[in-house]
């Protein structure tokens, strides 16, 4: 990365830009942001990759949820420049040549979703959940998503769906 | 969001460095706290240095027996790591109740030390708050009270620490690691956080340009009678209005010694040496917890919306130390309380 | 415009395409191998109703894939070349005006394209009757934001930032400075109680409640409190204009009914209908907020219009709280009864919040006296003016609401009474709507006490309070009654068959994420007697065929029953044209004697006289048959129609902590025919968890020194999260409902929520033996 200019600037003028390399679904992505550029306005605004979605810009819902080296995380109190060189994967990112993930699949099996606007943070937070191998009981299960709000509360058939893949693993 | 600078620290003393040269300057790490604050412009940093990248993400042991945690570890490491979940599970269990999986993994062992108060007040920049604007007055003294606090308040401020963390550090009686221009210092944990007095805007004794390295662990985690108990008003990714974390060391039926910390009701993660001398010694039964809870309540305070705290509090100090006596500790994942 | 910003249409369920190959090829196959097709849709069919394997079964969401893959595209995240960003900026006090804006700081930050006041705003419309929008309330002035200096609550918008980027915006936005002149606030429900708008009697009272009260030997009172609640979609509200040029816009918006927005839009901007478009593919929630157009849309066009540019307007969670709200209330309900259970008067009154400028209101207190068997009943509805944004719709409204306070006192009367609260309610039990006198067009609400009751064990109740336990925890069982409308509203839908077997059905109706895209393309692919996925479904879509708001569960009935009326037209036409074919076996067939099946025109008498609607179009060099028709309910004023649902919950309450789990809910609903189990179960699920959310969680703080929202966020105003929510068994009980309109369907997206918080209620009750009349029941108030 580049180091970022060290000139000191008005508050007032534009802010200079950082170059970072995101891994974004296996693609080596370049990118000219601004620090206080977060890793999902970078992804929805500065990328147009929208699948990752906005509900509260402040960490209390969980729609902006998406894996980072693998980890669940809230890419909206993420800054972009932070995390040069990390391996973002989003919802676009989970399919494999036009197949869903199995736990897409099992989202649309067991109607794990309404308006579909958690959805996406809901299933990249449902497998960052299996991959963390903590949650074997619905209960656990049940604790361990509750970092993702569902307004249409989809609940109970989410954690069907995160047990069907439990399941087949 | 004001506009800020980035710039990244390469080890602990250029963190301190460039600290230290901007004092208009701040830390980030998981930034889960900071950001937040930065986007409702309470927080407005001209330049933020990132410290990610530091060499701070041990879990070791150290000599005596303790652990020292590097103050970069996330929340979620911590609480999985085999030493914590053995040695400290109380530690391990107050981490897990506390936000939420995705903020777990990025929130930082530091970080988490330094979270700001959830106060309505604090958080909205239309209204006076001693605590961001010190001077400016106290909005939630007559407000909207609820989440504040019942213990140590000032007249200047009733704000709550809202770390869940915390309460079990404080049990545990960790040692803050923190280096600054002068050097490095420890500073224990009960010293770490303060009360707001006449200075509500100061919530630790960390100086502004010292940076937290690590936290360290003494050698007791009161592995098998503990609890965190959290009451909050939903069954999960709720700050707590009262918990209480409860390490016991017992002889039989017996309590050798006693430690106990309440979160959600006061500025700081809240001790009472008093009331937990009052325990030692003593064979545990429901009347010497009910004892405890009124000693350490001696002084709580309601307000308008919150004095239920106080009745809340009495009752989930003793149903902790029950559960802590019993070696029944609360489940974070069965919301059923033990 | 580009064709990849055009409605996103739908192909049916994946996962259904390979059972139904077959069922393709049906349609090129000759008339002999037809038979059995034909065979099989006779006997689904009985008489004039299409019976086929689509309605009714539990179909994947046709736009499942969209929305699980990040395909689906909300209203802020439509793009054009150059599209400006917006940060909107709220007034800080509640009432008064604005003395000065300063933005000469913003102004300056590089990359600010403007900042819009009331001082330099683009012309806008100057009376009010061009700001009402189909569902404005009929009395008021409705808000015009940045019309004029006035504050009128706190947070209404009074500046938009424009920049190139939505960072620069926000940054800008915190540099324009607002001096204001504050006037008194006042934003207090309870301190407004003596300065109240009593309203006309909302229904025509019965007898003599008065004496009938003050003569009944057992009597309960009681005053309930529900709190401000905010729907909180989990979408933010949003509005992207695409400025097309040639003064076109299309707005890309957060609505519930684009049609309503595109009407608005033209009368505020004075623009010609055709040079507005206003789209919805997708919708992530709305509940209610967005039937009425959002200030974001006029701020968006405004900038649009300003700048001649695309411009996006996205609301923060914080701003959400400057838009509708559930009213807070307070209702009082008397109930008298005989020593047996008799009903003898209801009486309830209710007062609930609206703004200063317009008269926002529903009717909580007539559900009261339709539901149950009591001769004599009145009703008062008192309105509170304050200085906030007008209230409006949310899920269920003044159900939602007033049959909680009911239900809560139907609970009380019962135990007064010492009579189990189901018995209670057989035993009021009414086979007619008691407000007009006249029969249900079904009502089998009865069947959902029984069921209901015995997928919960209820028999197994201990009646007395406190009486069953789970180690330190209290357990309670309570319940209630749950009553909507069966609404239905002219609705227009297009159906476009092709030949190859592809139909494209239209509506400018939306999607809410209520399943209307599934349940339509169960519909027309039954009804065209196609595959699922040879049915495309458009809506979300102001230049579709009309279609009221998406509310009041009157979509699901109205769309359905729209797509039975075009396919009819397309089925005379296919009739037509099968009839031209030289020894056509339908020579001498009526419309109403066939049916379309398999791909083929079946005669319903006799499966073997078919021909392939292939064969029919290409015979006559047809490659494309277009029907539109608007389907008019006709009015029924000689039966009330309603569906119906009763709910029964456990709850356990710690007994010292009071920590209250709710760890069984079994809602039994009645709804006429359920057009897909799968999403129908989802919506009523949903609607639970949103009772649970009201009993226990939700309510909107305001510091009143300040007339300001405080815990405007989803972190401090609580919905439930999934570990809130445990065991929810929903039935649908069986209700052939021949007289509301041809399929039988009578709607489920508020029918769900409605008596919830009551059954929850009554449950703390039943557990701890403490009866809280404020909603939420947060743990404090069991002290």
């Amino acid at each position: 990365m580049a180091q970022p200019n060290a000139a000191a600037q008005s508050s007032i003028g534009s802010p200079s830009k950082i170059s970072v390399e995101l891994i974004i679904n296996g693609v080596e992505t370049k990118l000219d942001v601004a620090p206080w550029t977060t890793l999902l306005d970078a992804l929805r605004e500065h990328l147009d990759l929208t699948g990752t979605k906005k509900g509260c810009d402040h960490g209390q819902c969980g729609a902006c949820t998406v894996l980072v080296d693998g980890r669940r995380i809230n890419s909206c109190l993420t800054l972009a420049v932070m995390k040069d060189g990390a391996r973002v994967t989003m919802i676009e990112g989970l399919a494999t040549d036009g197949v869903l993930h199995p736990m897409q699949q099992a989202f649309i099996d067991h109607d794990a979703f309404q308006c579909g606007y958690c959805t996406p943070g809901q299933i990249c937070s449902a497998v960052g959940l299996i991959a963390e191998g903590k949650a074997k009981t619905a209960e656990e299960i049940r604790e361990m998503m509750s970092g993702n709000i569902c307004r249409c509360a989809a609940y109970p058939n989410i954690v069907s769906a995160i047990q069907q893949v439990m399941g087949a693993s | 969001m004001i506009n800020f600078e980035y710039a990244r620290a390469n080890d602990v003393a250029d963190a301190v460095r460039q600290i230290a040269a901007d004092p208009t300057s701040k830390f980030i790490a998981g930034g889960t706290n900071l950001l937040d604050l930065m986007k409702e412009d309470v927080e407005r940093p001209a330049r933020l240095i990132d410290i990610t990248r530091l060499p701070l993400s041990d879990v070791e042991e150290t000599p005596d027996g303790g652990v020292r945690i590097g103050a970069l570890v996330p929340n979620s490491d911590l609480a999985w790591h085999p030493l914590i979940a053995q040695r400290y599970p109380m530690l391990a269990s107050a981490i897990l109740a506390g936000a939420s999986a995705q903020l777990r993994n990025m929130a930082s062992t530091g970080g988490n030390l330094m979270q700001r108060t959830r106060c309505f007040y604090f958080y909205d920049t239309v209204t006076p708050c001693n605590k961001r604007q010190p001077g400016s007055g106290c909005s939630a003294i007559a407000g909207i009270n609820r989440i504040n606090a019942i213990l140590g308040t000032s007249d200047t401020c009733i704000a709550t620490h809202p770390s869940d963390m915390c309460v079990a550090l404080a049990v545990l009686e960790a040692k803050v690691h923190v280096a600054g221009p002068g050097g490095e210092r420890v500073i224990p944990f009960a010293d770490f956080h303060r009360l707001p007095g006449d200075a509500p805007q100061r919530d630790t004794n960390l100086d502004a340009n010292e940076l937290i390295t690590a936290v360290e662990l003494p050698a007791d985690g009161f592995a098998k009678n503990y609890t965190y108990l959290k009451i909050r008003d939903r069954l999960s990714y709720a700050f707590a209005l009262v918990s209480v974390a409860v390490g016991l060391e017992m002889d039989g039926n017996t309590i050798r010694r006693a430690r106990f910390a309440l979160g959600g009701v006061a500025h700081k993660p809240w001790r009472d040496e008093a009331a937990e001398a009052g325990l030692n010694g003593k064979v545990a039964n429901p009347e010497i917890f009910e004892r405890a809870a009124g000693l350490v309540l001696r002084d709580a305070k309601g307000f308008e919306h919150n004095a239920f705290k106080i009745e809340l509090a009495r009752r989930t100090i003793v149903r902790a130390l029950i559960q802590a006596a019993h070696g029944t500790p609360q489940s974070q994942n069965n919301k059923k309380i033990a | 415009m580009p064709r990849d910003r055009s409605t996103p249409s739908h192909r049916g369920d994946i996962s259904r395409r390979t059972v139904l190959q077959g069922a393709v090829a049906v349609g090129v196959l000759t008339h002999g191998q037809a038979v059995s097709s034909a065979t099989v849709a006779a006997e689904q069919g009985e008489a004039s109703k299409p019976m086929a394997p689509y309605i009714g079964s539990a179909t994947s969401r046709v736009d499942g894939r969209d929305k699980v893959t990040g395909g689906a595209k909300y209203a802020g995240e439509f793009n054009a070349p150059g599209l400006v960003h917006a940060s909107v900026i709220g007034s800080a006090i509640a009432k008064g005006r604005i003395a000065r804006i300063d933005v000469s700081e913003a102004i300056s930050v590089g990359g600010v394209v403007a900042v819009l006041t009331h001082e330099n705003r683009p012309p806008m419309a100057d009376d009010d009757k061009a700001y009402k929008d189909a569902v404005a309330p009929d009395q008021g002035s409705p808000f015009r934001p940045l019309y004029d200096d006035r504050i009128r609550f706190s947070g209404q918008p009074i500046a938009l930032v424009l920049a190139e980027n939505s960072e620069t915006a926000r940054f800008a936005a915190s540099l324009v400075h607002v001096e204001y002149e504050p006037e008194k606030h006042v934003t207090d429900l309870y301190s407004k109680l003596n300065d109240v708008v009593s309203l006309k009697a909302p229904a025509k009272p019965r007898g003599d409640t008065a004496s009938a009260l003050a003569s009944s030997p057992v009597r309960h009172h009681g005053e309930y409190y529900v709190p401000i609640e905010h729907h909180n979609p989990m979408e933010p509200y949003a509005s992207t204009v695409i400025w097309e040029g040639g003064g076109k816009i299309t707005i890309y918006d957060k609505t519930q009914g684009v049609q309503n927005v595109h009407g608005y839009v033209c009368n505020v901007f004075n623009l010609k209908p055709e040079d507005v478009r206003v789209m919805s593919p997708f919708v992530g929630g709305a509940f209610g907020s967005g039937l009425r157009p959002q200030y974001q849309v006029v701020l968006a066009v405004l900038a649009a219009r300003a700048l001649e540019r695309s411009v996006r307007v996205v609301l923060t969670r914080q701003q959400m709280y400057s838009l509708g709200y559930r009213p807070a209330m307070i209702q009082r309900i008397d109930l008298g009864a005989e020593t047996d259970g008799t009903l003898n008067a209801i009486s309830h009154d209710a007062t609930t919040v609206t703004s200063q400028y317009e008269n926002f209101h529903r009717n909580e207190t007539t559900w009261s006296g339709l539901l149950y068997k009591s001769a004599n009943a009145k009703y008062a509805h008192n309105l509170v003016r304050l200085d906030l944004s007008t209230s409006c719709d949310m899920r269920a409204p003044s159900a939602t609401t007033g049959v909680y306070a009911l239900e809560a006192a139907m609970d009380e009367l019962a135990v007064a009474l010492k009579l189990d609260p189901l018995e209670f309610r057989l035993k009021c039990y009414s086979e007619r709507d008691q407000s007009s006198g006249l029969p249900f067009s079904s009502k089998n609400l009865r069947e959902c006490y029984r069921q209901g009751a015995e997928a919960f064990g209820w028999d197994k109740r201990s009646p007395e309070p406190r009486a069953m336990r789970d180690g330190r925890e209290l357990v309670g069982w309570g319940m209630a009654t749950g009553i909507w409308e069966a609404l239905q509203v002219p609705i227009a839908v297009r159906i476009a068959l092709t030949a190859n077997g592809h139909a494209e059905v239209s509506c400018a109706t939306s999607d809410i994420g209520t399943g209307t895209y599934t349940i339509m393309a169960q519909v027309a692919a039954d009804m065209l007697g196609l595959p699922l996925d040879g049915v495309d479904i458009r809506l979300g879509d102001s230049t579709l065929p009309q279609s009221p708001v998406e509310g009041g569960s009157w979509i699901a009935a109205s769309v359905s029953n729209g797509i039975v009326t075009t396919s009819r037209a397309v089925l005379k036409e296919l009739l037509r044209l099968a009839k031209e074919m030289p020894n056509s076996p339908l020579a001498t067939a009526a419309p109403e004697e066939v049916v379309l099946s398999g791909g083929m025109i079946v005669s319903r008498r006799d499966a073997a006289r078919a021909v392939s609607i292939a064969d029919a179009m290409q015979h006559d060099g047809v490659d494309r048959i277009v029907r539109e028709e608007t389907t008019r309910f006709a009015r029924d004023s000689s039966h009330a129609h309603n569906t119906h649902s009763a709910i029964f919950a456990e709850v356990k309450v710690d007994e010292q902590l009071n920590v209250v789990r709710v760890t069984r809910v079994v809602s039994a609903v009645a709804a006429g025919r359920i057009l897909n189990a799968k999403t129908a179960h989802s919506q009523v699920m949903g609607s639970v968890v949103w009772g649970i959310g009201m009993a226990l969680h939700e309510e909107t703080l305001i510091d009143h020194a300040f007339g300001r929202i405080m815990n405007a966020n989803i972190a401090e105003y609580h919905v439930p999260v999934n570990a809130d929510v445990q065991d929810i068994k929903v039935i649908f009980v069986d209700e052939k409902d021949e007289i509301v309109n041809p399929l039988g369907v009578k709607g489920l997206g508020e029918i769900g929520i409605v008596g919830v918080a009551a059954a929850i209620a009554n449950a703390i009750y039943h557990a701890t033996g403490k009866r809280v009349r404020a909603l939420p029941i947060t743990l404090d108030k069991l002290y």
